[in-house]
């Protein structure tokens, strides 16, 4: 067999391949004419072939064959087959395989070679891909190496015992008595692995933390390494260290780092290190890169530990000066931090505002992220219109990855700080023409909200939503608003009244016609349809001479295929000709709503479980002819877990019940309420509602024994009641209820629903199980959480659905036997 | 900490590559592929990290062959590119006047 080709060779050839394919051929070629020369046992080339192997490893190719390959290297005589073997395991060997465990015999023993070379090696090896089974095995002998006088072996140990310490952190006690030492060493490579090894040891173990804060000897860690770093900004020019100038920035920045860990939370070091901290800061050179870094890991430092004040205005002056730095990676680096530290010293970095404004206008994506989060940060009351400004600027011209984010804080900052009704609403205006489609969708309710309630801004409101919608009507959330708030203020705009602006004069077929060409465009979503439809509706009140057409519209659309419209077409149709006398009052003005608190994305949706208002606007009329039911269809409406973002314009006439149900993506059905109560005046209110609860606080404590009862017990099934009171919150009560069932036969779909009299606030929480066991055997268990706080008798109409012996069985209940303790 | 350290030339072909972390043969390429990608795409104003899926990369052009460092949050971004110079700048003492070339020949020294 002829001497396989050396690397070089092989990497010539590869490098003639022209295409992919040529290359995967030679690398398959050499690939056979190794794994045959492997086979053969061949010693003298082995370390040549391993080599290539590896080459073509890191190419891509497969290479797992040469793992055993690489363990007889290690396990020869020559060093240059060591190196190879050594090489060949960091790379294609890991704790996943098997093999390597067998490497551990071969390392130790080089970890006690002649040669410091061969032990350096080893050292490097298992510092790489030791496992934690080896590091166990080989800790000792690390540990000895870690107290030689050869600074080479020193450093490689020092590295080599922080990877032992990730894998096994219970091994670091080993370590500590090698580690007071190692800080009196000349040589640089040792003092910065040393570094490294205790900053490993403070950050993974508290214990070692306190540790290394007290005093212990003589001489305590902090004060060695501001001697070190004294030393190293003081000393003349090393040429063995040197950076551009400064000498060994890489040490300085390490022991900053070490400095900050050792400074965080605690005052006596933090002490310690405030004079060289300021040293640094000034001394530095910031001409260069080099001086930069430091600077930064200064600047860091100093935000974490519990620096005196002067400290910090030091660095954030040192970030200011950064920010008008020419580089682009100093000014983003300085964006960063100042994110981090806005939270703290907030008034230092407002006087930094003007600059942050100005890299909004950079060409890199990434300063611009960092400036449009710092400057969401930075708007409070006084600078609010200049903030919102520029912002509204940025929006503009942004990149579409950062429309969504910034319309979202947009909106959040408008809220908090908004000057006047009007400036607030002008600024939604602007975004949602500029940025419409890439609002998100839960901005839609919280206009619509904010809107409603700036009763005095109402003409103003529609009027200008009108003008933005007459041009363009292809951004969804800004039809959608703006159909909403014409369908509600529809007469102030005919009739022409503005006090704020230029009244214009629109007759109500433009109006007709511009929600019509709403309802037909191709380009509005189903959602958006449906807000068009409603507007027409409600317009059938306000308007007066138009209403034929309205309900020539409305018809067309009874035969939709959309049938969410279909839907609605035939119920407002169903108004228009059997209800005719409702209509009024149902369409009627939508009251000031409730404020609803919003955390921005991930709220808690307030939904009243229904995808569409309209459909709720339809609800009244049917419970209003059946007063007795328990709005039994609105709860099997709820059986979808529905939480799309609802408008909560729920026809509530008391204010108070704006809050939804929490949903619970868990349970089969959770019910709360939906204010059904009827709108207006003339349906009377069914006796029992239904309200949500906004989530409570969690009571945690037991009330002494109230007694529990049995609310219901009838062919077979028993339901009893136990009740808590909570301490902190003494008109909550929190009943649990078991659900047993003493037939022979399961009962499943169990499905358990409450009301409670109006002046109570009911939440249901998700039942354990929808099955019931036979005989006893088992029971299902929900959580209720009543709050009375007008401390009245509690009483609770209760109705209960499940399958039984194959039949649908239902019943209605009314628990009246509550005990005296469970609400007074 | 450094999650890998990447010498890759402008048609995207590997010269050097050190993961610290277990990745997959496969994905390694793929990483490979999409890192330089992302440098490639960058101009000479923008800054020297990018925030890539959920660590950071830090580049540094010689010539044709770019040097990219991926790190976590805790390392210092400019001590790092600072760490990329002083690399090269030793490759430069030991070859000297380093090339692409003698990068890829010289895998095993540059190596270790």
């Amino acid at each position: 067999m002829p001497a396989p080709i050396r690397l070089r060779e092989l990497i010539r050839t590869i490098r003639t391949a022209r295409t992919q394919a040529e290359e995967r051929e030679m690398i398959q070629k050499e690939c056979a004419a190794i794994r045959s020369s492997f086979r053969e046992e061949d010693n003298t080339y082995r370390c040549r072939n391993v080599a290539k192997l590896l080459y073509m490893h890191m190419l891509g190719y497969p290479a797992h064959f040469g793992q055993l390959e690489c363990l007889k290297l290690i396990a020869s005589q020559k060093f240059t087959d060591k190196r190879i073997g050594y090489l060949g395991a960091m790379l294609l060997l890991d704790e996943r395989q098997d093999v390597h465990l067998l490497m551990t015999n071969c390392i130790k023993n080089d970890l006690n070679h002649s040669t410091q070379y061969v032990q350096g090696l080893a050292l490097c090896t298992l510092g790489c891909m030791g496992s934690s089974e080896m590091c166990r095995d080989l800790a000792g002998e690390v540990e000895k190496l870690l107290k030689t006088s050869n600074s080479y072996l020193r450093k490689k140990a020092a590295l080599c015992a922080v990877h032992v310490i990730r894998k096994v952190p219970e091994l670091m006690e080993m370590f500590l008595p090698a580690t007071k030492n190692l800080l009196n060493e000349k040589n640089h490579g040792v003092l910065h692995t040393s570094v490294v090894l205790l900053t490993e040891m403070c950050e993974r173990s508290p214990d070692m933390l306190a540790h290394f804060r007290k005093v212990i000897s003589s001489s305590q860690l902090v004060p060695q390494l501001v001697r070190i770093l004294k030393n190293l900004i003081m000393s003349g020019y090393s040429p063995e260290h040197d950076v551009s100038g400064i000498s060994d920035p890489f040490l300085q920045v390490r022991i900053l780092r070490l400095l900050r860990i050792l400074g965080r939370n605690d005052d006596d070091s933090s002490e310690a290190m405030n004079d060289i901290l300021a040293q640094v800061a000034t001394n530095t050179e910031t001409s260069k890169n080099v001086g930069n870094a430091i600077l930064y890991e200064t600047v860091l430092t100093i935000m974490d530990i519990k620096s005196e004040s002067g400290l910090r205005v030091l660095a954030i002056n040192i970030l200011g000066r950064f920010l008008l730095n020419n580089d682009k990676n100093i000014r983003y680096v300085a964006l960063t931090s100042l994110l981090k530290t806005v939270q703290t010293d907030h008034n230092a970095v407002q006087r930094h505002r003007s600059t942050i404004v100005d890299c909004l206008k950079d060409l890199d994506v990434s300063i611009k992220r960092r400036a449009m989060e710092l400057s969401f940060a930075l708007v409070n009351g006084n600078n609010v219109r200049g903030m919102m400004k520029e912002l509204l600027y940025f929006l503009d011209s942004c990149e579409p990855e950062f429309k969504a984010d910034c319309a979202s804080g947009i909106f959040l900052a408008a809220e908090k700080y908004a000057p006047s009704k009007r400036w607030h609403i002008d600024t939604i205006m602007r975004v949602l023409t500029t940025a419409g489609s890439y609002v998100r969708d839960d901005a839609v309710p919280n206009l619509i909200q904010l809107i409603t309630n700036s009763v005095e801004m109402h003409a103003y409101t529609v009027q200008r939503l009108y003008k933005a919608i007459l041009g363009d009507y292809s951004q969804q959330p800004l039809v959608q608003v703006a159909s909403w708030c014409i369908g509600e203020y529809g007469d102030l705009l005919v009739s022409g009244q503005c006090e704020e602006e230029e009244p214009i004069q629109v007759t109500e077929d433009e109006v007709l016609d511009i929600l019509e060409s709403v309802l037909i465009s191709n380009m509005s979503a189903s959602v958006t349809r449906g807000y068009a439809l409603t507007a027409i509706m409600k317009l059938s009140t306000r308007f007066t001479c138009t209403v034929n057409r309205i309900k020539k519209v409305v018809s067309i659309y009874g035969s939709s295929i959309d049938v969410e419209l279909q839907q609605r077409a035939v119920e407002y149709n169903a108004l228009f000709k059997k209800y005719d006398h409702m209509r009024p009052a149902l369409l009627e003005r939508m009251p000031v709503m409730e404020k609803v608190t919003t955390n921005g994305p991930t709220e808690i949706v307030q939904t009243n479980g229904e995808t569409e208002p309209a459909v709720l606007e339809t609800k009244p009329p049917h419970s209003g002819l059946q007063p007795g039911s328990q709005a039994n269809d609105l709860l099997d409406l709820l059986g979808g877990n529905d939480i799309t973002p609802v408008i909560p314009t729920a026809p509530t006439s008391k204010p108070a019940s704006a809050g939804g149900e929490l949903l619970d993506l868990l349970g089969d059905l959770n019910l709360t309420g939906s204010p059904v109560s009827a709108p207006a005046s003339q349906i009377s209110q069914p006796p029992f509602l239904l309200d949500g609860l906004s989530s409570q606080p969690l009571f945690n404590d037991i009330a002494a024994g109230i007694p529990s009862i049995t609310a219901y017990n009838k062919n077979g099934l028993k339901i009893d009641f136990t009740f808590e009171r909570s301490n902190t919150n003494p008109s909550v009560t929190v009943i649990t209820i078991q659900a047993s069932n003493s037939t022979e036969l399961d009962m499943t779909d169990f499905v358990f629903q409450a009301a409670v009299p109006k002046t109570f606030q009911l939440q249901l929480l998700s039942p354990s199980s929808s099955v019931i066991p036979a005989f006893n055997s088992g029971t299902i268990t929900q959580v209720i959480k009543v709050l009375n706080p007008q401390k009245q008798q509690l009483r609770m109409r209760i109705k209960l659905t499940y399958n039984h012996k194959g039949s649908a069985m239902q019943d209605l209940a009314e628990v009246n036997n509550f005990p005296p303790q469970s609400w007074q | 900490m450094i999650k890998f350290f990447l010498m890759v030339n402008k048609q995207g072909q590997t010269r050097l590559s050190k993961y610290y972390e277990h990745i997959e043969i496969h994905k390694r390429t793929m990483l490979e592929a999409e890192v330089i990608k992302n440098c490639l795409s960058r101009s000479k104003d923008q800054c020297s990290f990018i925030e890539y899926k959920d660590f950071k990369l830090v580049y540094r052009q010689y010539a044709a062959l770019f040097v990219v460092v991926g790190i976590n949050e805790t390392e210092n971004e400019m001590a790092v590119y600072e760490l990329i110079h002083n690399f090269v700048e030793v490759l430069d003492k030991y070859f000297s006047r380093v090339s692409e070339l003698d990068v890829s020949f010289l895998v095993s020294e540059s190596h270790l």
